[in-house]
């Protein structure tokens, strides 16, 4: 069963179809963990069958080490979301409710590479000489 | 989280992470996640609720330090 209705659907579509470049979704999930890991993955591959410009790959943190390492993911589930490079978007547990039109709106933005900012912010980020880590909890509801 | 993921995008230096609090409660225990959104900037300075974006840059640039 899909986590998607029909509705769902045509509303994704619409927006992906300000889908500039291609985007890279990798989870993170393991076989192992809660069932938010299987489900992540199927909701995954439900939004990225939406657009041809997206792709995934499905990763085990204990097995591809490396690769986790490389993004510095340490739980599952997790959605990295990439466009023509990695601009640190992760999504930690599944990605639905809220955090679903988040993850629309980040595939679409990381497709573009362009920030929905005003100039001053992104001046503003631009000067800075320091690492920046936010973190955004939220709940499904 | 919005700005957040397009904080990420504007710079190389800003990481961007969508924690789903119930799914993780060590993580919202750590954090002392009582409401969401909670944010947290580089493990020091937090608020809770959505914010306009020029506040939500004052935050990040006091976080760093002021700096910037």
């Amino acid at each position: 069963m899909g986590f998607l209705s029909g509705q769902d659907e045509q509303a994704v579509k619409k927006q992906f179809e300000q889908i500039g470049g291609s985007v890279k979704l990798t989870v993170f999930a393991s076989e192992l963990g809660p069932e938010t890991n299987a489900q992540t993955v199927a909701l995954v591959r439900e939004v990225a069958a939406l657009s041809d410009k997206l792709s995934v790959t499905v990763l085990n943190p204990h097995i591809d080490r490396e690769q986790a390492q490389g993004y510095r993911v340490d739980v599952t589930p997790a959605v990295v979301v990439e466009g023509a490079k990695d601009y640190g978007i992760r999504f930690l547990g599944l990605p639905a409710g809220y955090e679903f039109s988040n993850l629309i709106d980040s595939i679409v933005a990381v497709s573009t590479g362009e920030a929905g900012l005003s100039a001053d912010t992104k001046t503003a980020l631009a000067e800075l000489t320091d690492d920046v880590t936010i973190k955004v909890f939220t709940t499904p509801t | 989280m919005r700005l957040a993921q397009h904080m990420a995008i504007a710079s190389d230096r800003v990481t961007a992470e969508c924690i789903e609090a119930t799914e993780f409660p060590e993580l919202s225990r750590r954090y002392q996640v009582m409401a969401v959104p909670k944010i947290v900037i580089n493990d020091t300075l937090q608020f809770e609720g959505a914010i306009p974006e020029q506040d939500f840059l004052g935050a990040v640039l006091q976080a760093v330090g002021g700096r910037s």
